[in-house]
């Protein structure tokens, strides 16, 4: 009788856990039709009231899933694809693109207002799996104190930086661990070729570059020229970073500071494009299109800078005036094509490792 | 007549106590099998499978790498070698903890338990402090050590000092002095005599801290690399990398499967060693065995102990606190009041909300783990029980040597089909966290579940108490404290935890370690120092809980 009891018990207590588990699940995409979900990386951002707006003349609710870093979750996307935990997938860079057409991420959809996006970003063409959303250069940035210090011009390009007066200066990020990282290794790739890209390296290793693994060490405990960095009395005043930090060092600065503490090396750029695509097997199509065109509308593309420290892409979208005054966009960054880096990056990063870290 | 009609009733309570137990266990099992084996099966599965058929030869081709190999070898000896060094700093903490009395004690046992619980994510940027540039070392003798593998190693003891501290030193408070006093007046000197009858009862104590430091540093994640840099990888940083970043599912398949072989082989010479710890020891409580220090000898390894507390644990944390204080105006809390605002822009919410999730999150946890562990412990309490039900001790501890990485892919996966669809539900976040918790209730549970006297429950049963009521009348009064302890450390354990939560959190109510690691992720001087401001918060939460776990210890406590 105790026997029954006990097993009563457990019964009952794991019906409990499960029961309390399912009470909020609404897992695989927006069952509802009034209601569609998107799925991201940690660094989306957008304004409470733009995001309101798109609402109130849609009639859909958004629920944001964010998903981890930029690679992680194009990764956790892939493995769910059959039942997606969203409708839209936006995020996905250039570095990853291929990867994420590759395994089918994504249905064709072509964007409302698609002739309004500047022809250098579009892609894929003639299926419209993907919607280029912004831009952003992946450059080093230089601390102006040190420089101005030293008596020293900064640096401004590829070349510069294996230059013997900034030795020991340049921290970057592990290529294989960091999306920056990998940033400037294909920078590095597209400025010197197949080819030349290894001896650059092994030149910029002989003038002392400092590897860390991730972006958060880089700027936050390595960088001189950073908030955190200063603190931590960091000592590398070159750091692999965005051509958008120096405006984000004074939007989050109080007081704000007149002039930016850093600068960036304009020649030393790689563009990076973020998309946003329909996941294939999405509960909610219509929602999720009805999401993409507002990605592409001027209001979130003007809103977007501020919130995620990215450029627009769109014709005629105004960028806000600390990222002109204080951030120059690079004139002519470096570009790879999705297709070369896809066919290439597993490969340049392996050499890469050995070359540099070992 | 009556002497037969006991043991007939003995007889019966012994089955009936041997069907109770398996039914104790259905719960747990059912738990760890649907939330732990399967996401975890599913995981690998996906990698070493291809059209159904299992790829078992990729686990040479993965072996043959002289890179793989190189990860297995710098995980191991970096293991073993955190291991030493942390009992080498820690054993004469653990004594001073154990046998002295001073000022402050309990405080202090709280504080260097903090780190443990703490997510790396929030100390490892803090710990650059200590052994980086412009940190101490640096400033009083050039020392710099960032990027060495002596950093890793200082900040394994750091994490770890408070196994030691807490396994060898509740153990040896317990001990009865005047065992080794006896011996002295027997002629043996003051080491013989330690050597030959504290050291025996302790062995066994210093050999399991050994085994779970051991167990922790093989598996470390956030150390190595934060502090580690780019050219040392352990085991779970690369099954990280391979999943996260290279998306070479197969090979972290491979490396997951050699993961748990080793920490299956660890959890079972750890299971052993717990064993030999429990044979009976003349115990007494630990209030008795403490005194004042007597003589320069004693003040003097007393105030060693404390240095190095100090220097090596308080520091980093009092780091993280001046750096949250420490605005462009001068100390101040600008940081704490931009905690509030909405208009950071990576958070749907304030970060201030955060505190509330993790407390919420922490709660739901602590009670899935309480549950699981509690039914888990009772169920083990009987010495003398099967080898099925002794490999089922080891099996709950699992989940604390198994990639976070692995188990947050593995519910992704597998947890997406009704009747188990949760994949968005926030009870996943719980879930995941009280797989690291229920571990820590059954190790603090069972001493004390064991140490109550059988013969009390018989004599129950004997007169006609049903289990239940055995387990109300007779355990529970008992355990009432153990149970709390559990409870707190389950609670604080979970509160820090990163690695799983980090890939199932919700956006909209991220927890504390989520919010400050998002926040480390954006450039700016508000970020930074919120950051700083929220890990503070965190620790004193974590503080705060431990301290109160202090007031409630037992006289028999359990290992952490």
């Amino acid at each position: 009788m105790s026997t029954t009891k006990t097993f009563t018990a457990v019964v009952v207590g794991l019906g409990l856990v499960t029961l309390s588990a399912c009470g909020s699940s609404d897992s695989g995409g927006s069952a509802d039709s009034t209601t569609v979900t998107l799925v991201s990386h940690d660094s989306w951002a957008v304004s409470k009231s733009v995001l309101k707006d798109f609402e109130k003349q849609s009639g859909y609710t958004v629920k944001v899933l964010k998903d981890g870093d930029a690679g992680q979750a194009v990764n956790k996307a892939i493995l769910t694809k059959d039942n997606p935990q969203g409708d839209v997938f936006f995020g996905v860079d250039n570095t990853l693109l291929s990867r994420a057409l590759d395994n089918g991420l994504f249905q064709s959809y072509e964007v409302k207002g698609a002739g309004q996006i500047l022809p250098e970003y579009r892609v894929d063409q003639d299926k419209h799996r993907v919607t280029p959303i912004d831009s952003g250069d992946i450059c080093v940035n230089y601390d102006k104190a040190y420089f101005s210090e030293h008596k020293l011009t900064p640096p401004q390009s590829f070349d510069d930086l294996i230059k013997p007066e900034y030795k020991n200066l340049l921290v970057t990020e592990n290529a294989s661990t960091s999306s920056p990282g990998l940033g400037f290794l294909l920078g590095t790739a597209a400025k010197y070729g197949d080819d030349g890209w290894q001896d650059y390296w092994k030149r910029l290793k002989a003038n002392g570059v400092k590897v860390v693994d991730g972006w958060e060490q880089a700027y936050n405990d390595e960088f001189s020229g950073s908030a955190g960095g200063k603190k931590a009395k960091a000592d590398r005043p070159l750091v692999v970073s965005y051509a958008s930090s120096p405006p984000a060092e004074v939007i989050y600065a109080d007081p704000k500071p007149a002039t930016a503490p850093t600068g960036v090396a304009t020649g030393t750029c790689f563009r990076q494009i973020e998309y946003a695509g329909l996941l294939s097997n999405a509960k909610n199509t219509k929602g999720g299109k009805a999401f993409i065109d507002f990605l592409a509308t001027k209001e979130f593309q003007e809103d977007m800078p501020l919130n995620m420290f990215v450029y627009p892409v769109v014709k005629g979208a105004t960028v806000p005036a600390e990222f002109t005054k204080f951030g120059p966009q690079a004139k002519d960054p470096e570009i790879l094509a999705p297709a070369k880096i896809a066919a290439n990056r597993d490969q340049w990063v392996k050499s890469w490792t050995s070359l540099v870290l070992k | 007549m009556d002497l037969a009609r006991t043991e007939v009733a003995k007889a019966a309570t012994k089955r009936r106590g041997s069907a109770t137990r398996l039914g104790l266990m259905a719960l747990p099992v059912a738990f760890f099998a649907v939330f732990f084996a399967y996401p975890v099966a599913a995981i690998v599965a996906r990698g070493l499978k291809v059209d159904g058929a299992w790829q078992l030869g990729r686990i040479g081709d993965v072996l043959a790498q002289s890179d793989i190999r190189h990860v297995l070898w710098f995980t191991t000896w970096q293991a073993l070698a955190s291991t030493a060094l942390t009992l080498l700093i820690a054993l004469p903490g653990a004594y001073v903890f154990a046998r002295f009395d001073f000022r402050g004690k309990h405080v202090l046992r709280a504080v260097v338990t903090v780190p443990f619980v703490l997510p790396t994510v929030v100390v490892g940027t803090a710990f650059l402090a200590l052994v980086g540039r412009g940190g101490m070392l640096d400033q009083l003798w050039g020392v710099r050590l960032d990027t060495t593998v002596w950093a890793i190693l200082i900040a394994h003891v750091f994490f770890n000092y408070a196994v030691v501290v807490r396994t060898v030193g509740g153990l040896w408070s317990q001990l009865d002095p005047r065992q080794e006093e006896a011996a002295r007046m027997l002629g043996l000197s003051r080491f013989a005599a330690w050597r030959k009858v504290t050291l025996p009862a302790l062995g066994p104590a210093v050999a399991a801290a050994a085994l779970m430091v051991f167990l922790f540093t093989f598996t470390s994640f956030g150390v190595v690399q934060i502090l580690g840099g780019p050219t040392f990888s352990t085991l779970e940083v690369e099954i990280y990398r391979q999943t996260s970043e290279i998306f070479d599912l197969a090979t972290a398949a491979v490396l997951t499967i050699i993961q748990f072989v080793a920490v299956g082989a660890i959890l079972a010479v750890h299971a052993r060693t717990v064993r030999r710890r429990e044979t009976a020891l003349r115990l007494v409580a630990p209030e008795t065995t403490a005194r004042r220090p007597r003589g320069a000898g004693q003040w003097a390894l007393l105030a060693g102990v404390l240095a190095s507390i100090a220097v090596l644990l308080v520091l980093p944390l009092g780091v993280l606190v001046q750096r949250s204080f420490d605005t462009p105006d001068g100390y101040g809390f600008a940081y704490y009041k931009a905690l509030t605002s909405e208009d950071g822009g990576i958070f749907l919410v304030a970060p201030i909300e955060a505190i509330g999730n993790s407390l919420e999150y922490a709660l739901a946890a602590t009670a899935i783990a309480v549950l699981i562990g509690g039914l888990a412990a009772a169920a083990l309490t009987r010495r003398n029980t099967g080898r099925l039900v002794r490999g089922f001790d080891a099996l709950l501890m699992l989940p604390l040597g198994v990639s976070a990485v692995t188990v947050g892919f593995g519910f992704l996966i597998a947890l997406d089909k009704p009747p188990l669809d949760l994949r968005s539900s926030w009870i996943l976040v719980p879930l995941a966290q009280a797989l690291v918790g229920a571990p820590f209730v059954v190790r603090t549970m069972l001493p004390v579940l064991r140490a109550v006297d059988g013969r009390l429950r018989e004599a129950a049963a004997v007169l006609g108490a049903s289990p239940w009521r055995v387990w109300r009348e007779v355990d529970l009064p008992m355990v009432r404290r153990a149970l709390l302890i559990a409870a707190g450390f389950a609670f604080a354990v979970s509160l820090g935890e990163f690695g799983a939560t980090v890939f199932i959190a919700r956006p909209d109510n991220p927890t504390l370690p989520v919010a400050v690691a998002r926040l480390l992720g954006r450039a700016g001087d508000l970020n930074y120092g919120q950051a700083m401001a929220l890990s503070t918060i965190l620790m004193v939460v974590c503080a705060v809980a431990l301290l109160l776990l202090e007031r409630v210890r037992t006289d028999r406590t359990g290992e952490f």
